[in-house]
């Protein structure tokens, strides 16, 4: 198939692979692939495998699901509770518990109003149908969902629609990257795989700092194993030469301005909360959109009078370890024992895209358990 | 509406008093099931089917379909409700002779509707050489159901001889699949009106017992069959290898996806591995045996693009495990409770 087969080519991967090996001098590198989805990619194509020893791979926070606070969930379910509302969410967000254990799953089977849709605009035809029902639409994601969000709010507002608003707890790249920097000694890295999704809309420039300020190579990679190896082999030319630049290594979709049209809608549908707090990040300034002024009247949070709720993570889970890229999931005490994805204690393990969900799914030989 | 008149079958719908046991349930079974599956045994309207038995053992399987869309490019509710039996009357390697079948309605389902599922069954049947010859309806109030679902239990035999079971995979043995796989699953997603696809593919659904038929004439011994219909080739795969207390190794590359199944999976991040099949078989078997049945496959129609995909190993664990091309390997587990819509 176009577009897919070349990028799975065995020949160009077992070359790749080769040129990754040669490149290794005698030392470790710790590269970390910042996606969720990269982390899921190394996995299903046995590439963590596959990859020289001296690669070690650490997994990164960009997993939307595994970012969100425990208590933003609980705040969507007190929505389809208390006020009666349609709520419509992409579908990962359905099994997530929140801090109380629920999950928007559970608040379905209890009655409320729960839906699944692949685009935020399948929410506003939704609205448009009911008429008397009050529509939300329950927003996550780093840069990548955020466009569509904001298309939504932008149809809705042209619609002049009374009944749909979002409920807004989309992300930033760059402030997560900086926070993961910014611990040094703690994660060690030597390298990042930049997103290729989130950068194709905010543009390779955007990471221009993690490289300055921290002397961080970074190489933007698209999510095929030729791309995820060709910025690995452009990661150590960079790290033995001792430099540290962005590279562009997913030119098919990306250029160093990005979606200059995505980005100018969201600048005018969404402002920069002052801070959020970050499961496993913690607070992060200036790292999250809210929905902006002008378009209050979309808001949830100000429509419901919605209020902050706060949930402490489980005190025996590590995911803040995980999502910072200092602890590897099967090192942590609960992996595959208490948190299962079945059973899952922390964010990382809930979500396909999380890194112990993606460890437990292709690497976890479970124990024999039965007689 | 009047209870002597006929069904009006292009403009009428399901109404709750034809599952109530009256008069209108009388009308809906002498006019469009009977003459749909039309046999000796139903015709005579006992409670249950009394039928004729060849010598053998018995194999009994029973399946419910609750497939949404009902009707998807290459089938519909009514001949996979068929098809889903037959296959696992036929995984045991028996010949499938009879079914039941249970309809239950929504009220306010076209009766144009349910006379295509009804003669997609009777077709479905004909090919399958096997009689419905027993049957109930039932009618719930509209939301109570999703237009129609179907159960069907099939009675088969299978004779002395053959000795197919779960747990029966050896180290050593090869593991075959009859064709391309994941086409049911992801033609039936591709559909969803939700998504806005549009592809040419096609449900593999198609009864697989004359298949299993010209295997066994192989001579070849067949230690398991099973067809990956609800999570594909991976859970049935990791059922056997619990069951034979054995692991699989999977050669991803033998491994037949189509283009547009591979287009589908891609864009909604789905494993072809795990995508239902309505018309595919796995099987395993002896090393020594396996190109005398993987020549007798491909010599029937419904086994064309048989290929063998992986072997059987010793493991404690009991795992799949599928080897990329360019080596590593991944372990391929069983499914997590994840939302899969209603596919079969």
């Amino acid at each position: 198939m176009k577009w897919m087969d070349e990028f799975r080519d065995r020949d160009l991967v077992v070359s790749l692979l080769g040129r990754i090996d040669t490149a290794c001098m005698d030392r470790r590198y710790r590269l970390m692939e910042f996606c969720g989805g990269h982390t899921h990619a190394l996995y299903r194509y046995s590439l963590i495998e596959a990859l020289p020893e001296a690669v070690e791979m650490v997994h990164g926070p960009g997993c939307p699901v595994c970012v969100l606070p425990a208590g933003r969930i609980d705040m969507a379910i007190d929505l389809v509770r208390h006020r009666d509302v349609v709520l419509c969410t992409y579908g990962d967000m359905l099994r997530v518990p929140g801090g109380r254990g629920e999950s928007l799953f559970s608040a379905r089977a209890s009655g409320g109003e729960v839906r699944m849709v692949y685009s935020p605009l399948d929410a506003v035809d939704m609205a448009e149908r009911m008429p008397d029902r009050q529509v939300v639409f329950f927003a996550v994601g780093f840069e990548t969902t955020a466009p569509a969000t904001a298309l939504a709010l932008d149809r809705a507002r042209a619609l002049g629609l009374r009944n749909f608003t979002v409920f807004c707890n989309h992300v930033l790249t760059v402030p997560a990257m900086r926070a993961i920097a910014d611990d040094g000694e703690e994660a060690a890295i030597d390298g990042i795989i930049g997103p290729g999704h989130v950068t194709a809309v905010i543009g390779s420039e955007a990471f221009a700092p993690i490289a300055t300020d921290y002397r961080l190579p970074v190489a933007i990679a698209g999510f095929e194993p030729t791309d995820l190896l060709a910025a690995i082999l452009v990661l150590l030319h960079q790290i033995n030469a001792g430099e540290a630049r962005i590279e562009n290594a997913y030119a098919r979709a990306v250029t160093a301005k990005g979606n200059e049209q995505a980005a100018a809608l969201m600048n005018k549908v969404f402002a920069l909360r002052q801070c959020f707090a970050w499961r496993g990040l913690g607070e992060l300034e200036a790292s999250a959109f809210k929905v902006a002024d002008e378009y209050a009247g979309f808001d949830a949070e100000q429509r419901f009078g919605m209020d902050d709720l706060e949930h402490a993570d489980h005190r025996a889970c590590r995911c803040a370890e995980v999502l910072r890229g200092q602890m590897q999931p099967r090192d942590c005490p609960v992996f595959a024992t208490a948190c299962t994805p079945e059973h899952p204690l922390g964010a990382c393990m809930v979500s396909s895209e999380g890194a112990c969900a993606a460890a437990f799914r292709y690497e976890h030989r479970p124990a024999e358990v039965e007689a | 509406m009047g209870v002597g008149l006929a069904l009006d079958l292009r403009h009428g719908c399901v109404d709750i008093n034809m599952g109530a046991g009256g008069l209108a349930s009388e009308r809906l079974l002498q006019e469009l099931f009977l003459p749909a599956f039309d046999n000796v045994a139903l015709q005579s309207l006992g409670d249950g089917a009394v039928v004729p038995m060849p010598p053998g053992r018995l194999v009994v399987a029973t399946d419910a379909h609750v497939v949404s869309p009902i009707f998807f490019p290459g089938g519909d509710i009514g001949g996979l409700s068929v098809h889903g039996t037959v296959n696992d009357v036929a995984m045991m390697g028996a010949r499938p002779l009879y079914l039941s079948a249970s309809f239950i309605l929504e009220e306010g389902f076209p009766l144009a509707d349910l006379k295509r599922v009804v003669d997609s069954m009777a077709a479905a049947c004909h090919e399958a050489g096997v009689s419905i010859v027993t049957g109930d309806t039932k009618v719930v109030e509209k939301g109570g159901a999703d237009g129609v679902f179907i159960t069907t239990t099939g009675v088969g035999m299978v004779e002395e001889s053959v000795g197919i079971a779960p747990d029966r995979a050896r180290p050593g043995d090869r593991v075959i699949v009859s064709g391309p796989i994941g086409e049911h699953g992801a033609a039936v997603l591709a559909q969803r009106r939700e998504l806005g696809l549009e592809t040419a593919l096609t449900s593999d659904t198609q009864p697989l017992h004359g298949l299993v038929a010209a295997m066994l004439e192989s001579g070849v011994e067949l230690r398991c069959l099973r067809d990956p219909t609800r999570g594909g080739v991976a859970s049935a795969l990791n059922e056997l290898a619990r069951a034979s207390g054995v692991g699989i190794a999977l050669d991803e590359e033998s491994i037949p996806v189509g283009g547009e199944v591979r287009g589908v999976c891609e864009l909604l991040g789905l494993d072809p591995l795990y995508v239902a099949c309505e018309g595919r078989l796995l099987a395993i078997c002896p090393a020594d045996g396996v190109e005398r049945l993987l020549q007798n496959m491909r010599a029937h129609p419904k086994g064309e693009g048989a290929a063998i995909i992986g072997e059987v190993v010793e493991d404690r664990d009991r795992l799949l495990v599928l080897h990329a091309p360019w080596g590593g390997s991944r372990i391929v587990p069983m499914l997590t409770g994840e939302p899969l819509p209603r596919i079969c």
